[in-house]
Order: C-alpha cells, then structure tokens, then sequence
C-alpha cells in the first residue's frame, strides 16, 4: 500500500512518506492521544507533587497535597459516598440488568415497546434525571406526601434531605438512567446463547431458574465482566447527576469525588488539592482497568 | 470492549426458554414484575409531563401523579422565555440557540475527524498506527478530570477559551475514542476487494474515502450522529467549564434555572425546563428506535 507517486520518485522512498496521505489524516487522531490523553494525564499527575494553589506551579512538595487530602473530612466523605454508591449500583445495575434481560427474552409481547420504555432514560442527561428525582422525592409533595395522603401518616422517606441516606437518592435516579442500558448488553449476551443449551436442559427436566443460575450465568461471564466495567468507568465519573439532584447537599452529605475535582479547580482555586484528587481518580479507574485489561487482552496477541 | 453490533443475534428473535400457556402462574408472575417494572421506568416522564401542565395553586393541593385537572401551558411558555437564572430571566431559549450552535458544529467536526481516522487506520494501517488506536482506547477510560485544567490552559493559550470553537475541539477530542472504533471496526468488515478495485481504477486515499466508502458507510454514519447528538446535547460538565455564561448550553441553563435560589419554587415551571431539556435526545430516541440500540452498544467504552 505505498503511495505511488512518491516510489516514482525515488528508487527508495523513505518509509516515513510512505503511505503519507494515511498518515496526515491520522495527524488529529495521533495529536489526540499523544497530547490529550498522554500529555495532559502526565501534567496532571505531575502538578499534583506541586505546591500550585491560585496558578500552576512546578515547586516539588512530594506527598504533601496528598496527605492534606486525606485528612480533609469533605474528601472522606466523598470518597466513602463513592463506595457505597459504587458498590449499590453495580449489585443493582447488574442484578435489574440481568433480570429485565431474561424477562424480556421469554418469547414475550410487546418486546419492542417494553424495552424502549425501559431504556428511554438513557437517553436522558444526568442534569434532567436529578431534576425528575429531586421533583419525585421532594418530601412535601413527592412520594413521601402521597403515600401520607394515602392514610399512613407517620410514613417516612425523605432520603434528598436526609444526611444519612441521601446517597441512596441519588442511587435512585442512576439505577433508573442506567439499568436499561445494562440490560441492552445483557440482553445482547442472551442472545449469544446456543439455544441448544435450552433444548438440552428442558429434555433433562432441568428448571429454568437452575438453568440461568449454573449453566447461562457462567457462559456469559465475558459479558458480565464487560457490563461490570462500563459501569464502574461510570460511576468514578458521576457529576452532575449529583450536582443537579442535590449539589453535594445537604451539607457536604452527598459529595463525591469528581465534583470535589471541579470545585477544587475552579470555584476554590485550589489547583494542587485538584490535580492530587483527579489523580486519585485515575488510579482508581487504573485499579479497574489493568485487571480487566491483561484478562481479556493478555491472553490473545491480536488484542 | 464488547461491541453488540457484532452479535448480529442481539437484536433477532429471543432463543431463551419455551412460552407457558397465557394464563398461567409462571406468566402471571412474569406480567406483574413487568407491570412494576415499567412503572419505576415510565412514572418520571409522566409526572414531567402531567406536573408541567398544572397551574401552581393546583400543585399545592393535589397529587403529582395526578393527570392536571385545568391544563395550562403557561409553565412551557414562562420555561422557555421568562423564567429566571439568578442572573437574567429569559428562559431556556437562549440555551436551546447555544446549544444548537454548540451541537451542530461539534457534531460534523467530531464525525468528520473520527470517520477519517477510522478509515486510516483500517484501511491505510502504517507502523505506529495501532498503538495510537490503543491510547486512544484506554484514553476513553481516563476520567475527564484529569485532563481538564491541561486542556483549559491550552485553549486559554489559543485564545479559545470561553468561546464556541474551543468547546467544538473540546467535543471533538473526547468524541474521537468511541467514534473511531465505532468507524474503525465498520470499515474493517467492508472487503479488501472493494477497496483494491477502486485503487486500481486510480482513486487515492481521498478518493475511495469519498467517493467508495462515505456513500455505502451511511448507516454508521447515521449511528454515529445519533450518538453525538444525544452526547453532546445532553453534555453538562464541558458546557460549565469551557463556555462563558451567555454561551452557556442548555443543560447548564436548566440547571441554573431549577436550582436558583432566589424567589419561589415554581415546580411547574421548573418541570416544563426540564421537559423542554430532555425533549431533543427523547425525540431522537423514540425516531431511531433501533439504531440507537446500536449506538450506545458501540459507545458502550464511553462507559
């Protein structure tokens, strides 16, 4: 595939014209990588050894920034925020997930029209499913007030104004945007099956929740690893579903890492306190993806 | 990286186990988790609609899952054109035009760019080529906390920051990951026949891009538009960070509007916002049906 107009030109062309064309239309995708994703995370790494406050600066403190972050109680809270969401919605994204997958793959009407019901809020942007949520659980006229309305007066569920809960309000409003989109993939996996494997297990007598348990689930493990990865990526980067349903509040009790980033950065010009949290966020997501990465890729060459 | 596009089972007929007869237990239990399902799904959009449709006297006495007994549109109209931000009151309009200006830009810049890197590295592979795509593939992963404040201070160097054009590169940078593979993996399955034909007829690498692949690649490039258009328009944390207040997108706007905390809560109003917010990616959605299905099972790595 070399260019022919430069092989005319010289008996040997230097291989790096060859293909040039090829090559210049690359130019954005190489600058994207090598000054975006590689440049821009090394300075970002770097600077956070730095002492940079107001302006980035280049004066070396070591682990100082880090140290200062850990013993900053809105950081701990955000980070233990981030845990117990994390760990809620990957058990429930996974487990609705997989559940609508296999009740929507039963041979059943309207399969069409359930899952676009069921998968129209990932259409939706984080800013308007916190707006929804916050309307919904609002206590005065939301579910709390109905179901008071209702006769059960001394009914409690007020979680958006609630320190001790309100993560799990937030955890409402991501599992309702993102289960659909779990179950697209899972429902994917399902219909990857061999449906042999069905006609075996009906003619052993074998019922059908034993089925999914012990022979579907452990044939779809590439899919769940899949599934388990885009939703963790996910969940390191949830901002603004926080900042529109509750901004953090109330207090610092719905606080989570990726907005403790952009507030650093630019509301309290805390720039080394910033690139120390952000960096804290990339070695988490590293933690995922190296993992993940060297099982499926680490085993075949053509990665 | 699973891409479900590649299991052309996904979206065929279901291979799971054998219907029951219409009325029995197993069905009977089947329809009523549905039923709850959908109704944890489907309630937010129909409190949007019913709550924007109310008058505010009628919000403080009824319940928010009522259908409205007097429909008024006058929250549309003060949504769109009069409701205030803390700052100015005209509404979401200026927003909607922002976003439009922000959309339409960023949208064929991105497609533009990732298509031909697409096609480079496919079809036109040279040394280096596929550790470019790699980065870029696990650059997808990296929080965009990390690379924000680099990227700010270039554009700031460029003289783009705050304005449009910086916002466009911003969306075309981080679109490029999911869009090149997507791009990548279409042009891959097309034949090298069609290709060695079209060189041998003298076409270049412009040549059998534009006149060979764009006009039989128009289903990935319809993909792909649907999922920039959802992208992008329902985009927040860029919006905030790489535009100046009135350029502002409307995801932002809206975000300002609901939360403002001066004057009385206007829920009606507030819930109109949020409807009028959601109603582009909602619109694309119901109208693509199944290639969005396809969409986001390609972005999946946006995670």
């Amino acid at each position: 595939m070399d260019d022919r107009a430069a092989s005319k030109a010289a008996a040997r062309p230097n291989p790096l014209f060859r293909n040039l064309s090829a090559k210049i239309a690359a130019l954005p995708m190489i600058a994207v990588a090598l000054v975006v994703f590689i440049g821009c995370t090394v300075w970002t790494v770097y600077h956070s050894f730095t002492k940079s406050r107001m302006l980035p600066k280049s004066d070396w403190v070591g682990l100082d920034q880090y140290e200062r972050l850990w013993a900053t109680r809105r950081w701990l809270v955000s980070v233990e925020n981030l845990a117990l969401f994390g760990v809620c919605m990957l058990v429930l994204s996974l487990t609705i997930g997989f559940i609508l997958a296999a009740l929507l793959d039963q041979k059943i009407r309207f399969e069409n029209t359930i899952r676009t019901i069921i998968l129209y809020p990932f259409a939706m942007s984080f800013v308007v499913t916190g707006l929804v949520w916050q309307w919904i659980l609002n206590p005065d006229f939301g579910v709390q007030e109905i179901v008071r309305s209702m006769g059960w007066e001394s009914f409690e569920f007020n979680p958006l104004y609630d320190v001790n809960v309100v993560i799990y309000g937030v955890l409402i409003a991501a599992v309702w945007q993102g289960s659909g989109f779990i179950m697209v993939v899972m429902l994917a996996g399902l219909r990857g099956i061999d449906g042999e494997i069905w006609k075996a297990s009906r003619v052993d007598g074998i019922p059908a929740w034993k089925t999914y348990v012990f022979i579907i689930i452990p044939m779809m493990r590439p899919v769940f690893v899949t599934a388990l990865v885009l939703i963790a990526s996910g969940i390191i980067k949830v901002y603004d579903l926080v900042k529109a349903q509750t901004n953090g509040g109330p207090g610092i009790a719905s606080e989570v890492p990726a907005k403790y980033v952009i507030d650093m950065m630019f509301n309290n010009l805390n720039l080394g306190q910033g690139f120390a949290a952000s960096t804290m966020m990339l070695v988490s997501v590293a933690v995922i993806l190296i993992p993940w990465a060297y099982l499926e890729y680490g085993k075949k060459s053509d990665g | 990286m699973v891409d479900i596009s590649s299991y052309p089972q996904a979206l065929d007929g279901p291979v799971g186990p054998k219907p029951r007869r219409a009325f029995s237990a197993g069905n009977i239990v089947l329809w009523t988790t549905l039923a709850v399902i959908l109704f944890y799904y489907a309630l937010p959009l129909w409190i949007m609609v019913v709550t924007s449709l109310k008058g505010m006297p009628e919000i403080r006495i009824g319940n928010i899952f009522a259908p409205p007994l007097e429909v008024t549109f006058e929250p549309w109209h003060k949504a769109a054109f009069t409701a205030c931000t803390g700052l100015t009151c005209e509404g979401l309009s200026a927003g909607f035009l922002n976003s439009v200006k922000i959309l339409i830009p960023s949208t064929i810049a991105s497609i533009a760019v990732a298509s031909v890197s697409g096609y480079a590295i496919s079809k036109w592979k040279f040394r280096g080529s596929e550790v470019f795509f790699t980065i870029l593939i696990f650059g997808a992963f990296i929080p965009y906390q990390v690379m924000i404040y680099p990227l700010v201070i270039m554009l700031r160097e460029l003289g783009l920051f705050g304005s449009l054009t910086g916002l466009v590169i911003i969306h075309t940078i981080f679109g490029m990951p999911v869009l090149t593979l997507l791009f990548r993996n279409y042009f891959t399955s097309l034949p090298d026949e069609l290709f060695k034909a079209a060189r041998v007829d003298g076409a270049g690498f412009w040549g059998i891009f534009l006149r060979v692949l764009v006009p039989m690649s128009l289903p990935i490039f319809s993909v792909a538009l649907i999922l920039q258009i959802t992208g992008i328009w329902n985009d927040f944390l860029f919006g905030v960070i790489f535009t100046k207040p009135e350029n502002y997108p409307m995801t932002v706007q809206l975000n300002n509007i609901v939360n403002a905390v001066q004057g009385v809560k206007e829920y009606n109003v507030n819930m109109a916002a949020t409807l009028l917010t959601g109603l582009v990616p909602l619109i694309i959605y119901f109208a693509s049906g199944k290639l969005f299905v396809r969409g986001i099972a390609a972005g999946a790595v946006k995670g």
